[in-house]
């Protein structure tokens, strides 16, 4: 337990102090790029900002994220349990998924105006549901006919199989693809926040440190989305091994 | 005695981008109550086509399944499954997978009795101080044995197994024949086991059928005359090396080639 704190906590420290190194040693200034010994003050100063905008950037995040498990999951089971639907599915969604989202930034904030908060959870859904579509999708499809019919012999009904085998079988694929979409939501939020910024998120944070030229926070920014990152995607590990951690193998 | 299972006159073809492919062409065969029959045939006879049919998974083009003199239209609760994939849910413990046929068919069945009926199949295949593995602590041999309390837990009238003992090794597979002889001597059913190994028809059946090739119908039925509490060492004697001759000299018909002598 204390190596799995320590070993990732040293990584992240010896990241830092090459970082810091790379600064000295080139002699880079501030506006070049700053080092971590620059963030400390940028966070201290802007304390109650980044508090502010973090927990904007975060909800919204989570909401995107949340609207993408409900929609991927209803598209992944229409994928997987019917041929016709994923034929007709995969190259709208693959066709989807390749337009550069941050193309989409400026046509839906022509079509919901002002609607800043529905538009970036709307962004962080549209770039994080794919990956929950899929594996879902090919997780149903995938299941063994003998796995159905141990329990359609006895006359189970779709439903009873879907809740007792196919939906905890395709939970493992499931969590697989929430911890890419976890990244790409804060991606797709930020997308939002920076392009078309309302004073709200860490992304208007950075563009105002951007305007500003105020580098260290750009810098103290990034970090902070970082760790933002980090957290949800260790929540989503943690809801994994309640809800999935029989796919575990011992380690031998 | 009646006929448990009665299957007349069953022809069927699946519909392929070929064309459609006949894989049973008017099969009849019958199984009294209480009988274990076993059925042996080439690869692709539709074996598991038959299975699915008693199952009432699937309904024949033509010809009629009956099961307990009720013509067989969709699943029934009375029956169990097997398969060479033991088909276990990973998430459930050895206990949870072998309850789960009670959950669809006794759902109102108290949980304690439900446990209670799963340990006394465990101890039966002696599984007892497994109940609490999940199916990945367990050796492939131990699977198919939880796998098959989980399809007879539910006291069927009929237990229906496609290749069941097919993956495992020559010894763990003839300890799940005494198993499945115990089992028998314990839990009353009616079985239908497909196989592709002679001896374990002969050794687990009251009467081995064999299937002639695609399209297939019930080329030969061989009542097998050793005892009920026949061993592995009865598999050596001389009527039943002179069975496991016929046996081969069908299944060389049923594939087409001529029978060597012997």
């Amino acid at each position: 337990m204390l190596r799995k704190i320590a070993v990732p906590t040293i990584a992240i420290l010896i990241f830092l102090g090459l970082w810091e190194l790379l600064v000295y040693v080139n002699g880079w200034p501030n506006y070049k790029m700053a080092s971590p010994s620059d963030l400390p003050p940028a966070y201290g100063r802007y304390s109650h900002l980044f508090i502010e905008m973090g927990w904007q950037t975060l909800w919204r995040t989570v909401a995107g994220l949340l609207l993408a498990v409900l929609v991927g999951t209803f598209i992944g089971m229409l994928m997987g349990f019917s041929q016709i639907m994923r034929d007709a599915l995969y190259p709208l969604l693959v066709g989807f998924n390749a337009i550069p989202k941050a193309t989409l930034v400026p046509v839906i904030s022509l079509i919901f105006i002002g609607a800043h908060d529905f538009n970036t959870i709307l962004m962080a859904f549209m770039i994080s549901f794919f990956p929950i579509a899929v594996s879902v999708g090919i997780g149903l499809s995938t299941l063994e006919p003998e796995y159905r019919d141990i329990l359609r012999s006895l006359g189970a009904s779709k439903v009873t199989i879907f809740l007792k085998i196919a939906l905890p079988k395709t939970l493992p694929e499931f969590f697989g693809a929430l911890k890419v979409s976890v990244t790409l939501a804060f991606i797709g939020t930020n997308l939002v926040e920076i392009i078309s910024p309302h004073q709200r998120g860490l992304g208007a944070l950075f563009k105002s440190g951007e305007t500003n030229g105020d580098y260290p926070l750009m810098f103290a920014v990034l970090i902070a989305l970082a760790v933002l990152g980090i957290l949800l995607y260790y929540a989503v590990v943690l809801l994994e091994k309640i809800f999935a951690g029989w796919a575990e193998r011992p380690a031998s | 005695m009646d006929n448990l299972i009665d299957i007349k006159g069953v022809s069927h073809a699946y519909q392929t981008a070929a064309g459609p492919l006949p894989v049973l062409d008017g099969l009849n065969m019958a199984v009294p109550e209480g009988e274990f029959c076993a059925v042996v045939g080439p690869s692709g006879c539709g074996k598991s086509t038959l299975t699915r049919l008693v199952a009432g998974l699937m309904k024949p083009d033509t010809g009629e399944v009956w099961l307990h003199g009720e013509l067989v239209k969709s699943p029934r609760k009375t029956v169990g499954m097997a398969f060479q994939n033991p088909v276990l849910l990973e998430w459930r413990t050895i206990l949870q997978n072998v309850i789960l046929p009670l959950e669809i068919v006794a759902p109102s069945m108290p949980k304690a009795q439900k446990e209670a009926r799963a340990h006394e199949l465990l101890d039966l295949v002696g599984l007892n101080g497994f109940a609490n593995k999940r199916p990945s602590e367990l050796s492939g041999g131990m699977r198919q044995r939880a796998s098959l309390c989980r399809s007879i837990v539910h006291k069927p009238d009929v237990l229906i197994m496609d290749e069941p003992f097919g993956a495992l090794d020559a010894f763990t597979r003839e300890d799940l024949w005494q198993t499945m002889r115990d089992l028998r001597a314990q839990e009353p059913f009616t079985a239908v086991l497909i196989t592709h190994d002679l001896r374990e028809s002969v050794f687990l059946g009251d009467q081995v059928i064999v299937m002639s090739g695609r399209p297939a119908h019930a080329q030969y039925t061989l009542k097998v005359d050793l005892p009920a509490d026949r061993t592995i060492e009865s598999l050596y004697t001389p009527e039943a090396t002179e069975m496991l001759h016929i046996l081969r000299e069908q299944i060389q018909i049923a594939q087409g080639r001529a029978p060597e002598v012997h």
